[in-house]
């Protein structure tokens, strides 16, 4: 009966986390679509506590209370700019908790093979569970007092404990890595770790003998070598996690963020099936796909293989790269003004240096005068602008932009020739022409926003260095480039009282 | 260092190379200013005027060639001027060295430095010191305004209570910097204007100032990057084609100013005589190829003649001088960014970088040597405009039989995939219990679902699909709170802490994903 309702809710769960993640394909329904991901959890922690298996309730709402206002307040807190940080945050506690929940299967199987051996049991047959075993035996009250979680496992023949090995294993390595990673990633973004590409002497091989360790020690664990190699192998997840994430420069982040996004539904899975849960189970796909899939489109965004981002670095250029000619011109804020104010059309191009100079408010307001004259006003967003998926688009509707004027790529790149003012706002990789121009240049054949089409281009810069990749940009040397120098936020607000 | 500008000798010539502007820009580089009494009089600036902008007057140009170390002239030295000239000084003026060998080896000899203003090269860097260019600009707008004088029309076509005024039409030959400046002129007043050019690439030009491009048919047409951004000498067969689409033109236009001009070389004869007598009576021709012999046939240089059909043919060749302000204060302000460059430090001192390529080139005669012609620059004037490949039209066969083989290759692809899913499946499916296939069906069915859901999320949600996303990953918390009931401490423990941090991510990630949503605004 109990197990008719725990499965029942289940269904309904998982039906309403469907619809949930479904329901982002549209902003408005979207907002409807977070209060069935909140109830979806909800009905299934309620059954969860209800259903068999599950115990000590007081402890569990404690926790649940404690760690709920802790995240109540860091979601009040959170400022729109830290949101990859913060996802990178939250991914590494669902890796620990998955790492965690592996040892608690491991420790309840230890627990129940050393009672068979106390008891003198000491060779049963496979395709017997532990308490088939210890009722052949003539012990069946060995096992009466166990519930729960460790009843379970003891009511597993062979066959499946082997099964549930190679899951724990499984689910214990990719939780180790998306902790590790997460909280690397975490550093990198929140400039707690140095944001360049660093790897220690022997680069990928470290990773790959670590990744090679790992599975003989499955093979060893499988044999029945004892805990000591679950331990172990952790500790090789834990330095891959590190390790790999530190090979990565900032600007891929969002490729990390949504692969260790999709590694900690991975864990999710694989702890599900440990654990026989199909709902873990369904969760863990959905979040794992959506993971891969972003992972998917940010890579295909960059002209890049995954496998590239993830190794590291740019790959190798074909050939010496083109010679920029010309000068960087630049150009005073009355300039800046004047063009805007004759402008009729105007595309924005933010990127992650919007981010760091906290800009979006001067943006919006730039906008919001604009607009108000009648001028058409528009931003356009690559894919990979900024250090997560979507996270210009979050950081304009902070500013208040609304989101019908914020285009995609694919949308707004044909617009480009008509447009009389283009600005670049901390931009730098994703408008350069050199991707269509250059055949030799490292990012050769990756989609750009085509900006220098506009009659006139506006790039707001700090300085005259080059960006993330180090790739020269022939952008800032055209003849209808202007520089725009000083910081996002400041040449913005110096800006906004010459629009009348 | 002391500049002086001394009062221009030549007959006519307005302007004056200083301005108190221009001086009191000098004076902030380090350098003192002198002026010659009166220098600036018919440009519209008097002494007292320079006094007050802390210029030294003096009485005579002796006084002033011998105060000054570098002397600022707007027209090349006349043979007396030179004399004044000592070893050590230097002068900045237009030059003409091509034309003027003789005057420039003797400059030379006295071991003066000479920079020419108009051999500034022309390249972006340089534009603010081309005075060839600020002058030419004058002499388009007053061109237009010289005609305008001796049109008896209304450059603008207006319908009034008294009958309808058609708008007059204008023809600009040449489109360099005084041809767009005429065809802005012109444009601006009203007029329909046609503008024609040897060079294609200035079409886009053309038409972006408002006026008609004469398109001329044409094979090898000339590339004028490769002359520095000046027109080249044509082809006989061009030369007849473009006269042919002249003279097809003449009867219809009102006015017609030619500006064309090829460096080194005498003006091109563009404007014939039958064209001129084709003209309707009262139409005007400006000539501003006249100091160089003039694109019009009949062009007298210096005068305005009437022909017998009533066309009048403006031949002056002083426009800029005519407006002596605006063309001082253009030219003092070129003149200051060339001396901004000649001194680096900003301290007073001139440093004659021969190393620089916009002082290289404008340098004709330095330290006892003539230093004309100088090397070409590095960089290209304008870049050529490179004819792009234009992409194959695809016949529609061709376009169904790509469709088809995509489509194939696209079946081949999912076939494929899902042949060797199934093997791996049935092969999975061989070793492993009943127990893990059902949920393991479940796990596939459910990735399944995620792909197909996940595709339709719309790019500008990818941040709240991450925290949301992020949040029901932490479905995980069910495995702790099934696990937290049994066993011992250290199970507990761990399950304890697996349900804490579980907890902080499903209501931080739920609740960053309400506020980021509850954002996101329709205009």
């Amino acid at each position: 009966m109990e197990y008719g309702f725990t499965t029942a809710a289940y269904v309904v769960a998982a039906i309403l986390f469907i619809l949930s993640l479904g329901g982002l394909s549209g902003q408005e329904s979207a907002k409807r679509a977070v209060w069935y991901g909140i109830t979806g959890m909800g009905l299934a922690i309620v059954a969860t506590l209800m259903g068999p298996g599950a115990g000590n309730w007081f402890a569990s709402l404690v926790m649940i209370v404690i760690g709920g206002a802790i995240g109540y307040v860091v979601a009040q807190r959170v400022q729109m700019t830290e949101m990859p940080q913060l996802v990178a945050a939250m991914h590494s506690l669902v890796g620990l908790a998955a790492v965690f929940i592996g040892f608690n299967a491991e420790i309840e199987m230890a627990r129940i093979a050393s009672t068979l051996a106390a008891a003198g049991i000491e060779r049963c047959d496979p395709v017997m569970s532990a308490i088939v075993c210890a009722e052949k035996f003539g012990q069946p009250a060995l096992f009466a007092d166990l519930h729960g979680f460790a009843l379970k496992v003891a009511q597993k023949v062979g066959v499946e404990i082997s099964i549930l090995k190679v899951e724990v294993f499984l689910g214990v390595f990719i939780g180790a890595i998306t902790f590790t990673g997460s909280v690397i990633a975490y550093g990198k973004l929140a400039g707690k770790v140095d944001g360049k590409a660093k790897k220690l002497p022997g680069g990928h091989l470290l990773n790959a003998g670590a990744a090679l360790g790992s599975l003989v020690l499955l093979v060893m664990y499988m044999q029945g070598s004892g805990t000591w190699t679950l331990i172990l192998m952790t500790l090789l997840a834990f330095f891959i996690g590190y390790h790999l994430i530190m090979g990565i420069g900032g600007a891929d982040m969002p490729v990390v963020v949504s692969m260790l996004n999709s590694y900690s539904g991975w864990a999710a899975a694989a702890i599900g099936f440990s654990l026989s849960n199909d709902l873990l189970i369904v969760v863990g796909a959905l979040v794992g796909s959506s993971g891969a899939i972003l992972s998917y489109i940010m890579c295909k965004a960059m002209n890049r293989s995954f496998i590239s981002v993830i190794l590291g670095g740019f790959g190798g250029t074909a050939g010496p790269a083109m010679e920029v000619v010309g000068e960087q011109i630049a150009i005073d804020t009355e300039g800046v003004a004047a063009a805007l104010n004759d402008a009729d059309s105007i595309i924005i191009i933010p990127g992650y240096g919007m981010a760091v100079a906290q800009a979006q408010q001067s943006v919006s307001e730039l906008t919001r005068k604009l607009r108000a004259k009648g001028k058409n006003v528009r931003f356009a967003i690559h894919p990979v602008a900024g250090r997560l998926p979507g996270h210009m688009n979050v950081l304009l509707a902070e500013a208040k932009v609304p989101y019908d004027i914020v285009m995609e790529m694919d949308e707004i790149n044909e617009d480009f020739p008509d447009t009389d003012v283009a600005i670049v706002i901390g931009s730098n990789d994703i408008v350069n022409p050199a991707a269509q121009e250059d055949p030799n240049s490292p990012i050769a054949g990756m989609p750009v926003l085509e900006c220098w089409k506009a009659k006139q281009v506006f790039v707001s810069k700090r300085g005259q260095g080059t960006g993330y990749s180090g790739i020269e940009n022939p952008l800032f040397y055209k003849e209808n480039t202007r520089m725009f120098y000083g910081d996002a936020k400041k040449s913005l607000d110096a800006l906004l009282p010459l629009i009348d | 260092m002391k500049i002086g500008a001394p009062k221009e000798v030549f007959d006519g010539e307005n302007r004056v190379a200083m301005t108190p502007d221009s001086a009191t820009q000098l004076i902030k580089l380090g350098h003192s200013c002198v002026i010659e009494t009166g220098a600036g009089a018919k440009a519209g600036f008097s002494d007292a005027a320079y006094q007050k902008a802390g210029v030294e007057v003096v009485a005579t140009a002796q006084a002033l060639y011998d105060a000054a170390d570098v002397v600022v002239k707007v027209r090349g030295p006349e043979a007396d001027e030179a004399r004044l000239l000592r070893a050590g000084q230097t002068l900045i003026s237009f030059f003409w060295p091509a034309q003027n060998p003789d005057l420039l080896a003797q400059v030379a000899a006295q071991g003066a430095t000479v920079v020419a203003m108009d051999m500034v090269p022309r390249i972006s860097r340089a534009q603010k010191m081309d005075a060839l260019s600020s002058m030419a600009n004058i002499a388009g707008y007053r061109a237009v305004i010289e005609a305008g004088n001796n049109f008896g029309r209304f450059f603008t076509g207006q319908v009034t209570a008294a009958g309808k005024v058609p708008p007059a039409k204008v023809l600009i030959v040449g489109a360099g910097v005084a041809g767009l400046a005429a065809i802005g002129t012109a444009t601006s007043l009203g007029a329909i204007v046609h503008a024609f050019d040897v060079r294609p690439e200035v079409a886009e030009q053309i038409e972006s100032m408002g006026a008609n491009f004469v398109f001329l048919e044409f094979e090898d047409k000339q590339d004028g990057a490769a002359t520095g951004g000046y027109a080249a000498p044509s082809s006989p067969e061009f030369r007849e084609k473009q006269l042919a689409k002249f003279r097809e033109l003449a009867p219809e236009m009102d006015i017609v100013i030619t500006t064309a001009l090829i460096p080194g070389r005498p003006a091109p004869k563009l404007w014939t005589e039958d064209m001129v007598a084709m003209m309707k009576p009262g139409s005007v021709i400006v000539d501003l190829a006249a100091e160089r012999g003039g694109n019009c046939d009949l062009t007298v240089p210096d005068q305005k003649i009437v022909t017998d059909n009533g066309v009048t043919i403006v031949g002056y060749t002083d426009f800029p001088s005519r407006m002596a302000a605006q063309a001082s204060t253009l030219y003092a302000t070129n003149i200051r960014h060339m001396l901004t460059d000649l001194t680096p430090k900003k301290d007073g001192v001139i440093a004659h970088n021969m190393e620089d390529d916009v002082i290289r080139g404008a340098t004709v005669a330095h330290q006892g040597a003539v230093t004309y012609p100088p090397p070409p620059p590095k960089v290209a004037a304008i870049a050529a405009a490179k004819p792009k490949p234009k992409p194959v039209e695809l016949t529609p066969e061709q376009k169904r039989a790509q469709e088809v083989a995509a489509f194939k290759t696209q079946t081949r692809n999912q076939v494929g995939l899902l042949v060797i899913g199934a093997v791996i499946m049935l092969a999975l499916g061989l070793v492993a219990p009943a127990s893990f296939m059902q949920h393991f069906i479940v796990f596939v069915l459910s990735i399944f679902v995620g792909f197909q859901v996940i595709w339709n999320v719309s790019h500008s949600l990818h941040t709240p699909l991450m925290a949301v996303t992020n949040a029901i990953s932490s479905i995980i918390i069910l495995g702790a709170l099934m696990q937290i009931g049994s066993g011992s401490y250290l199970v507990i423990l761990l399950a304890a802490l697996s349900v804490f941090m579980a907890g902080i991510n499903i209501f931080g990630g739920f609740l960053v994903t309400r506020r980021m949503l509850a954002m996101f605004q329709k205009s």
